[in-house]
């Protein structure tokens, strides 16, 4: 068991590839402190990004996810991003409806050269996320608990 | 209104392959979707507070072919929605519109006279302008309309079909829809809430009446659903899979659910499932200012954009 269990809390961040990727990239380089508890996914842009994997991830027990990606009018793609925004909106106005707290979930836009930008939005979207309590779970069926249960023996 | 209808449907009939509307039910209480392709299936038509089906869940299957539709205000947006992503083409359709005065609730009716409905136990049944009278097994129960009429009515903003060929009768004046149901339900906080899906989608059986009950979806056989390929949902039976399933549908009907509320009467197990495409359609009305089918001609909010979105208040990091 890691020695950061119970410290860390299980964070998804879509990233497109272009520039909050790169961004990320960049505070790496330019080794800049930052927290942990991110598990990056590459995505080819921010318009990639179907809302579902938002909430598959939210239910499946991520404790929050956060999306980024190319700023408005700099999309690699010209116009992925401004999908984006409407879906990512409307995604967020769904999620306190299901009981999931929408502070779990934000989106923004992070070039590639905004490295201290990257550093400043995960350290910020890690505390929000450790300053809610860890994400509901939904019990397994109870078949698959049986098969765990077997499993373990 | 019921003859001047028939008349109507009448007319149509000859240049259509069948016109859809309601016909007799299992029982006096519940009428059923009916396709008439000859002049004299149109006496068994039926319409009024009984029927409730929304018939343009069938249109999208005609396409290539000529129909009628008889349609509810609600019913007429769906069909608007359809044309204006081009389910339907609307030459294709020939739309009946009526002034709708609201459908009855089954489950409400259920409820008034304290039991299940089983098929075969009501015998009679008589509609007056504000009262429903029940037979079950010789006894009578009067109930109040306004007792028995469906939510979704209360807060009808277009009883008249929106978008008409042929409209028989006086239309009638909308209300509006203030989201009381949705204000409502968020008076519970977020760990009730999360604590009532989790009980109420803990009954669902994962029959996929809400998805075929729905208008607007129109994957049917391709359904992500149903889908190993890819692979949204498994099999196991937990109420995990079962609300995703639900918010699929939601973010697919997202700035397209027209609120016919079909999704939740279909549910047999009397999930309230209509919350989170209403929701949707709230998000939809205060971000792009967009009520889906109202207009033929616009493009639903997602499929298009904005360079700048003033409604949009993004997070200042």
């Amino acid at each position: 068991m890691s020695v950061l269990t119970g410290k860390e809390r299980r964070i998804v961040g879509f990233l497109c590839n272009w520039c909050s990727y790169g961004g990320a990239d960049t505070a790496g380089v330019g080794r800049f402190v930052q927290p942990t508890d991110l598990r990056i996914i590459r995505v080819p842009c921010s318009g990639r990004i179907n809302p579902l994997f938002i909430v598959k991830a939210l239910l499946g027990g991520a404790d929050g996810v956060l999306v980024s990606g190319c700023h408005p009018r700099d999309c690699h793609y010209a116009e992925g991003n401004f999908y984006a925004r409407r879906r990512l909106e409307m995604c967020k106005n769904l999620l306190p409806l299901v009981g999931i707290d929408p502070k779990r979930f934000e989106y923004t836009w992070v070039s590639a050269s905004e490295g201290q930008r990257w550093q400043h939005v995960v350290t910020e979207f890690t505390k929000q996320i450790h300053a809610l309590p860890p994400a509901p779970v939904f019990p397994e069926s109870p078949e698959i608990e049986r098969l765990a249960a077997c499993a373990g023996e | 209104m019921d003859d001047e209808l028939k008349g109507a449907i009448r007319k149509v009939l000859p240049d259509v392959d069948c016109v859809i509307g309601w016909g007799p039910g299992p029982d006096p209480l519940r009428s059923a979707p009916f396709f008439m392709r000859k002049p004299e299936e149109v006496d068994a038509f039926v319409v009024g507070p009984l029927a409730v089906n929304n018939p343009a869940v069938f249109l999208p299957e005609y396409k290539g072919k000529k129909v009628g539709i008889v349609v509810k205000g609600c019913d007429s947006r769906s069909v608007v929605q359809q044309i204006a992503e081009g389910l339907v083409k609307r030459e294709e359709v020939v739309i009946i519109g009526f002034p709708c005065s609201g459908v009855v609730d089954i489950q409400k009716i259920a409820a008034q006279l304290g039991q299940d409905i089983e098929p075969g136990m009501v015998t009679s049944l008589s509609i007056s302008s504000d009262k429903l009278t029940v037979n079950v097994k010789d006894t009578a129960k009067t109930m109040d309309m306004a007792d028995v009429r469906a939510d979704k009515c209360a807060s009808c903003q277009y009883p008249n079909a929106v978008v008409s060929d042929e409209f028989v009768g006086t239309p009638k004046e909308g209300k509006t829809d203030d989201y009381a149901d949705l204000a409502a339900f968020e008076e519970k906080s977020i760990d009730e809430r999360f604590a009532f899906w989790e009980q109420e989608m803990s009954r669902c059986i994962r029959c996929y009446a809400c998805r075929n009950a729905c208008p607007l979806c129109v994957c049917r056989d391709h359904c992500v659903a149903t889908s190993r390929e890819p692979h949204w949902l498994n099999q196991a039976d937990s109420t995990r899979e079962k609300l995703f399933f639900q918010l699929i549908h939601a973010t697919h009907l997202a700035g397209r659910c027209t609120g016919c509320g079909e999704c939740s009467r279909a549910c047999p197990v009397g999930i309230p499932v209509g919350l989170f495409k209403r929701t949707m359609t709230r998000a939809a009305a205060r971000l792009f200012d967009y009520q889906a089918g109202t207009n033929a001609e616009t493009v639903p909010p997602l499929q298009t954009f904005a360079t700048e979105e003033p409604t949009i208040k993004e997070r200042e990091w």
